[in-house]
């Protein structure tokens, strides 16, 4: 016989306001198998807690019905206390009182209705719940960074300091993601790459640290601390091991018109080829796609060139398996190609550039060695005008957001150009500054006050060609919608900060979820940044959202300490509400027929096939078997089983059943 | 006669949206007090036997509700729960189930305001179609007489 406790909360006023506490908790009282009952102001606070815990000592309680809050809220709280007096933590559940009935409905007579039909559901499910024990489950001490930016390396450099193994994978020869392309950085000028290489070389020197460049993520099975992983790592066509890095190789190499990836497109590389001159790890890869020996046959001369034989033309991709505890996802966004502005003339008229190519010029290691030079004739621009939210904040171009980003480099490539270009002129066409940061207005204003930087308040219609000069058509709403036409040697569109191209198949791959612009989406926006909804994955940098350099930083290190957390338990424990195929006596074993309807139903492989043997080790009977570790508890194929043989531990038939019964049967 | 008040028996999941019902709570948007959740960890979980049960029981309305394609925390629990409807309703018409009784529907957790939506307009609809009696004579009243002998 069932000795079942009704806790009903007050929730100070939240819930007694409308709903008549008192009454919920004497009519619970008189139901069958119920106890004892009572109401008490804050349920959820330690006297309230230690009113469970005595009373489940004291009555000998077999279930507890907590009428409060969310379940949502505060399950895990009013478990622990079960738990603490005794009562094991699956024999407790919680109406929902607050949210779902104070809250939503007016004071009255139907209102407690429903409060005690609530309770008296979950009176009824709680006769049906059985003792559980939580799952322990080993964790796999070693982290995957995937994404090898500056919030790859930060995050790989943290996790790896607290003494765990790091393994970074970067899909480019070089790691150094978009801060090794930038020149310098805003709010205070720093050149990018004497702040990050040192951190790249770090990434490379670290002994907990293996890096793994040119390589992408595979597969990923398992789940939090347990993931198997497979990384492939692409045909780099050399011998690392062998490799000098001594780069004869790239000089040697006939075909040189490839246009950089690292350069935007402004310089031109070999098709064997180290990025960039800092790049880590410092040693080429063959670019199959361009390479004469590959498209020919024919050619070879690295090879020949090579002073210790380190080519190797028929090396193959290759597949590493390893075992990963948790992942850090940190792989970034990318600069919206302006094609899809054909009014601004981009892929038209070579003079009309992205800020990403910006940065290339004005970068000391550019094609152009720093000095601003237009691209169609190297001049040095006169003119110049930048473009803000190029796409973003543009309902119409489909890309609503902020980039956020834009603004303050804007102002910062306003600012190098005035540094370089004595006496040139440079106009900024935006929609809002939005320079929220610390230093970030100052630095705006020391732009448009020191510089001398021109900003007209709105927005480009047009830019075309006339007489060698590019006309930009714009407007000044400053000066009641006044037209502006400016002619202009150079452009320069802010273009907006997308989601990588792949971002969508690497969520699927992870079973992360993202948002409608496939940006991965975190678990909460504000208490849960870097956590995903899939247990021990992580997110930082801008594959969540756009972001600059110092968020992309914080994030990383906050996702590290998730990460080290996380490792810091041997073990870790799940709630047991997974799925299980019954088992009876020889010779029926099990109700489960061995159809494996369930196994097509699983979303996580979670169903193996198991064979009963005989003594005599013949096959008698095939069964489905739901690994406990893999089972993340959604019970489809609970829904799916012909012969009703898989259960769900916590919303098993005989409960749900039970709800739906007692519900109706007083309603 | 004091007016028909339907009952509604909700079937959701756990992540969306029951979380979007607390949502509601939390925004204190006010709705009709004729629903009773019964919590799912998907809706992938749901047997739609147990839609029969909830009529046979003396239901009069019944919404399903989960998260919206691609959102299922559990990622395909939701196209489950969709493809087994739709086989489900033409079943319906087959054991003389009124599928105007049941409200398909996708809530995500952030929708709240929909939420109160469905359970107002749901209550409206079954307000319309009067209580379920027709289903009790079929289903249930032969069973009864059978069993009083």
């Amino acid at each position: 016989m069932s000795k079942i406790g009704v806790f009903v909360c007050h929730c100070g006023e939240n819930i007694s306001a409308t709903v008549d506490c008192a009454r919920v908790a004497e009519t619970s009282g008189k139901l069958d198998g119920v106890a004892y009952s009572v109401d008490y102001k804050y349920m959820c606070s330690d006297p309230g807690q230690s009113l469970i815990k005595s009373a489940i000592k004291e009555k000998g309680l077999t279930g507890v019905v907590v009428a409060a809050c969310s379940p949502r809220m505060h399950e895990p709280t009013f478990r622990k206390a079960c738990a603490e007096a005794g009562l094991n933590p699956y024999m407790c559940e919680m109406a929902n009182l607050r949210e779902h009935v104070s809250w939503v409905h007016e004071k009255g007579e139907a209102t407690t209705e429903k409060a005690i039909d609530l309770v008296r559901i979950l009176v009824e499910k709680v006769k049906y719940n059985q003792s559980l024990n939580a799952i322990k489950v080993p964790v796999t001490k070693t982290a995957l960074v995937i994404g090898g930016g500056i919030a790859g390396i930060q995050a790989s450099l943290d996790i790896a300091n607290t003494g765990h193994k790091v393994i970074l994978i970067e899909k480019d020869p070089s790691i150094g993601g978009h801060m090794s392309q930038l020149s310098e950085t805003f709010p205070t000028l720093d050149c990018s790459q004497c702040i990050l290489t040192p951190r790249m070389v770090e990434v490379a020197q670290h002994p907990n640290i293996t890096l793994y460049s040119y390589a992408e993520l595979e597969s990923v099975e398992g789940f939090i601390g347990n993931f198997k992983v497979k990384i492939r790592r692409k045909s780099k066509s050399i011998d690392e091991k062998l490799c000098t890095g001594c780069g004869l190789c790239t000089t040697k190499c006939p075909v040189k018109k490839i246009p950089s990836e690292f350069n935007e497109g402004l310089g031109m590389r070999t098709a064997i080829y180290v990025p960039f001159p800092q790049a880590v790890p410092n040693k080429p890869v063959i670019d199959r796609e361009h390479c004469t020996y590959y498209l020919k046959g024919k050619c070879r001369i690295c090879e020949k060139v090579c002073p210790i034989q380190a080519i190797r033309f028929d090396q193959e991709d290759t597949i590493e398996e390893v075992e990963i505890g948790a992942i850090v996802l940190a792989t970034g966004f990318s600069v919206k190609q302006p094609d899809f502005f054909p009014e601004y003339g981009y892929g038209k008229y070579p003079d009309v550039i992205t800020g990403l190519q910006f940065e290339r010029l004005a970068s000391a290691s550019g094609p152009t060695l720093g000095e601003i030079r237009r691209p169609s004739d190297g001049k040095v621009p006169q003119n110049i005008v930048f473009v803000a939210c190029a796409g973003s904040r543009d309902e119409a171009k489909g890309i609503p957001y902020c980039s956020k980003i834009c603004c303050m480099y804007i102002a910062k490539h306003a600012m190098l150009y005035q540094h370089k270009v004595h006496g040139g002129k440079s106009y900024v066409f935006y929609m809002d500054i939005r320079a929220g940061g610390k230093n970030y207005e100052e630095f705006v204003r020391r732009a448009i006050e020191e510089d001398g930087v021109n900003y007209v308040r709105g927005r480009v219609s047009r830019i075309y060609e006339k007489n060698g000069k590019l006309i930009v058509k714009g407007v000044d709403t400053l000066l009641g919608a006044m037209p502006v036409d400016i002619e202009a040697d150079m452009v320069v569109l802010a273009t907006a900060g997308v989601a990588n191209s792949d971002a969508e198949a690497l969520a699927q791959k992870l079973h992360v979820s993202y948002d409608a612009y496939k940006f991965f989406a975190e678990a909460h926006p504000k208490l849960k940044p870097v956590e995903t909804n899939t247990a021990g994955i992580f997110l930082a940098g801008a594959c969540q959202s756009p972001r600059d350099i110092p968020e992309s930083v914080s994030m990383a290190s906050g996702a590290a300490v998730k990460v080290a957390c996380l490792f810091s338990q041997d073990e870790l424990t799940r709630d047991p509400l997974i799925a299980v195929v019954n088992r009876m006596a020889p010779p029926v074993y099990s109700s489960c027929v061995g159809c494996f309807l369930c196994v097509s139903a699983c979303p996580y492989q979670a169903i193996e096939k198991e064979e009963i043997k005989n003594r005599a080790g013949e096959v008698i009977k095939t069964l489905a078997r739901v690994n406990p570790g893999l089972c993340q508890g959604c019970g489809t194929c609970v829904a799916f089983c012909r012969t009703k043989s898989i259960d769900l531990q916590g919303y098993t038939h005989e409960q749900m059943y039970t709800e739906v019964m007692a519900l109706l049967n007083e309603y | 006669m004091a007016e028909f008040e339907p009952k509604i028996v909700a079937f959701v999941c756990n992540w969306c949206t029951y979380a979007g019902a607390d949502l509601t709570g939390t925004s204190r948007i006010k709705y009709a007090s004729n629903v009773r959740i019964v919590r799912f960890p998907c809706t992938g979980r749901i047997d739609y036997m147990l839609l029969v049960k909830a009529f046979d029981e003396g239901a009069d309305g019944i919404i399903v509700s989960g998260c919206h394609p691609n959102d299922c925390h559990y990622t395909s629990g939701n196209f489950h729960a969709r493809r087994r409807w739709i086989m489900f309703r033409s079943l319906c018409d087959f054991i003389g189930i009124d599928i105007r009784r049941i409200k398909f529907s996708w809530v995500s957790a952030a929708e709240g305001a929909k939420w109160a939506d469905i359970v107002n307009s749901t209550v409206a609809a079954i307000r319309e179609l009067g209580p379920y009696e027709e289903y009790q004579k079929v289903a249930k009243k032969p069973v009864k007489e059978v069993i009083n002998g």
